[in-house]
């Protein structure tokens, strides 16, 4: 990972422009490595390159609840605006340090067809997330199935440069089908149902100006598990780009019930960098 | 029957209300009308010699007549009272081959020259929603 890392920054350094899509265009970077919201892998792909180019970002996420906290990193790359390889790792535990989790996710995505902006419809892409748990015997524990599994997911993603209001907005819209208890942090399937489900995430932006974005997310989550529920994430963001090099954003985030504990809700914070 | 002729006469009147918004002229006020556009366009021209990736497909330009030119499609464009006598957008740009990136960097000067020219966020998005619908005709031709 670190090698990954290093081998980003190198990149970056010994390039001299950016790519050239327009600022904001390619989304920020999901909990799990891919582009788009924070929660949400939308139809965008990592960076600013076009389809003469290539683009990269990379990526750092913390998110704190009332009694876990959560941090994730990684680092994107696409190819001519077409397809998108991404890796990610994420460690999750508790305030009192008694549950350790981890995972690394793997992520592809392809670009169909649209413009997010210049097309009348959206843009749409298929993806895939192979996520490889570790801690096998705590995911038995609490009733989990495998320690890793394969997301897959359909992406529409729209914004109209002169919405309601005369504003520029986005909105995106994603079916998966996945069995990851937890995002797979609880393994995957378990004894309450042991099966793909076909979940739906949706994020809305509006575009304050050029730099500034505020909006909401919601993912509908599956609920393997008999022994710990799992409840749909919902949040309420906004992002600073202050240019096509870094965006920031925080968020206030509803997880609901996790690990057992009810109403688990706090902030996220993450940082990404474009080129 | 009767009442039927008045249903279609109010429906044809309604939908010649309809023609008539559409053509309104309130982007080419709020842009300033000529004398703001003249201003836009000034800036717009300043702000493409400031991009390096561009630049060279104005090397052979007229900037006089480019200037006449982008006021006049302007001012059209936002529903101002003028005739443009340039060219199309699909022949004027063939055998550029204009990239998807310059086609943007044109587009950033040109937000930057309604930044700089005062406009408005609302203002400056409907003008380039106006100017996104051209993008087709422009880049790889």
């Amino acid at each position: 990972m670190k090698l990954i890392l290093s081998l980003f920054f190198f990149t970056i350094a010994t390039q001299i422009s950016a790519g050239g899509k327009l600022i904001g265009t390619s989304g920020v970077t999901q909990v799990e490595g891919s582009a788009g919201g924070g929660l949400v892998p939308w139809a965008t792909l990592a960076g600013y390159g076009t389809r003469d180019e290539q683009g990269a970002s990379a990526f750092f996420s913390a998110v704190t609840v009332d009694d876990f906290r959560m941090s994730a990193y990684g680092v994107a790359f696409s190819y001519h605006d077409r397809i998108e390889a991404s890796i990610a790792h994420q460690k999750f535990q508790s305030d009192d340090k008694s549950i350790r989790l981890s995972q690394n996710v793997l992520g592809l995505k392809i670009r169909l067809f649209g413009d997010l902006v210049y097309t009348e419809w959206p843009q749409v892409a298929l993806g895939m997330q192979y996520k490889n748990a570790t801690n096998l015997s705590l995911i038995k524990s609490i009733g989990g199935e495998g320690e890793h599994g394969t997301d897959f997911y359909l992406a529409a993603t729209k914004a109209w440069l002169d919405g309601p209001f005369h504003h520029n907005f986005v909105l995106n819209t994603t079916l998966r089908y996945s069995k990851a208890n937890q995002l797979g942090l609880q393994g995957f399937g378990g004894d309450k149902r042991n099966r793909h489900s076909w979940l739906l995430e949706s994020s809305l932006g509006l575009f304050i100006n050029r730099n500034w974005v505020f909006g909401v997310e919601y993912r509908q989550k599956p609920d393997n598990l008999s022994a710990l529920k799992e409840d749909d994430w919902k949040n309420l963001f906004i992002t600073h780009l202050p240019n096509k090099a870094f965006s920031v954003t925080a968020a206030l985030v509803d997880l609901g019930q996790l690990g057992g504990r009810n109403d688990q809700s706090g902030a996220y914070l993450s940082l990404q960098l474009i080129y | 029957m009767y009442r039927k002729v008045w249903l279609s006469l109010l429906l044809v009147v309604l939908s010649a209300c309809q023609t008539i918004s559409k053509q309104d002229d309130s982007l080419y006020l709020d842009l300033g009308g000529k004398v703001g556009i003249s201003k836009i366009i000034d800036i717009f021209i300043y702000e493409i010699g400031e991009t390096e990736e561009v630049v060279h497909h104005f090397e052979d330009t007229d900037l006089d007549r480019f200037r006449e030119k982008q006021i006049e499609h302007l001012c059209l464009l936002s529903g101002g009272p003028c005739v443009y006598t340039g060219d199309e957008m699909l022949p004027v740009h063939q055998g550029m081959n204009i990239s998807e990136s310059e086609f943007n960097a044109i587009t950033n000067a040109m937000i930057r020259a309604l930044d700089t020219a005062g406009i408005s966020i609302a203002i400056r998005n409907r003008l380039l929603a106006i100017i996104a619908a051209m993008r087709a005709d422009v880049i790889y031709q």
